[in-house]
């Protein structure tokens, strides 16, 4: 297959073969993934649940938003970046790994319902559609974290990964 | 820090019946695991809403989310008590909890206290993290 041959390639790249040779380079990595991941989701959480009415109802949406989405950002590039330092260092297993694919799907799900979101209901309002996105995006970043968490139980070529 | 008597204690836990239900099921270590990161994002976000002073009440989801925190640990340090409790850095890491909880009962509240406890925090994650490779 075209695509594991690209993978076993990304394997092969400098990066990859010191993260994955390195005992102390992947849980450094690792480390950094898990906090940035924390700092996404528990910044993502508090403007789904101010999106659903649950919590900081004295607070417009916008404000809540403008606050707290600035740290989300910058704590998901770091997630990102961290997670592909780890992806390449075994990136045929990952690839290859059920939980790892539907981790990424949830991911693409959270990005489109935060688009159709923008482009449909827009921040401001406090609507149904607005109650409804934040429920969606909330269960869907617990989902992310949960499939995440058993990609490590179900990886073999990383015996240290669990 | 090894003790004989620590080793009693692991070796005594890792048989009893609730141990030896949480090995069995496959499923209840990466669930539980699952609720414990949930639980320490609420905290990390909290404690850094409240470093950034944009809203001091993220104070009481810390309060909510330590007890889930505790006895989501509880259940995995059952479920391997000798690869939780006898590692050094699982010790370094409930230091650091006992150091953050000190700091979250203080009577007073300024930025050096918010900082110092969002420190302390990120210290936990790694610890945490850096359970598995010891």
């Amino acid at each position: 297959m075209e695509l594991d041959a690209l993978l076993r390639s990304l394997e092969a790249t400098g990066v990859a073969t010191a993260i994955r040779e390195n005992d102390l380079l992947f849980p450094w990595v690792e480390s950094f993934h898990v906090l940035a991941i924390t700092l996404v989701v528990g910044s993502i959480a508090i403007v789904d649940l101010r999106l659903m009415g649950l919590a900081s109802r004295d607070r417009a949406i916008a404000r809540v938003a403008s606050e707290v989405l600035p740290c989300t950002w910058a704590a998901f590039g770091v997630a990102a970046l961290s997670g592909a330092l780890l992806f390449s260092s075994n990136a045929l297993t990952y690839a290859h790994n059920a939980y790892f694919l539907a981790k990424l799907s949830f991911l693409v799900l959270a990005a489109l319902n935060m688009s159709i979101f923008h482009l449909f209901v827009g921040h401001d309002s406090e609507s149904r559609g607005a109650k409804i996105a934040g429920g969606v995006s909330l269960a869907l970043w617990i989902c992310v974290v949960a499939f995440g968490r058993w990609t490590g139980f179900t990886l073999h070529a990383t015996p240290l990964a669990s | 820090m090894r003790t004989r008597a620590l080793d009693s204690f692991c070796a005594w836990l890792e048989q009893t019946p609730l141990s030896q239900a949480i090995q069995g099921a496959g499923w209840i270590v990466p669930t539980v695991q699952t609720i414990h990161i949930l639980a320490i994002a609420a905290v990390m976000a909290s404690a850094l809403m409240i470093a950034l002073r944009l809203d001091a009440r993220f104070r009481r989801v810390i309060g909510w989310a330590l007890p889930v925190l505790l006895a989501t640990g509880v259940i995995m340090i059952i479920g391997e008590p000798v690869r939780s409790l006898e590692n050094p850095v699982f010790q370094l890491k409930m230091a650091l909890l006992a150091s953050a909880i000190v700091v979250f009962l203080l009577p007073f509240r300024n930025r050096v206290v918010a900082t110092l406890s969002l420190c302390l925090w990120v210290g936990i994650v790694f610890a945490g993290r850096w359970i598995a490779y010891y």
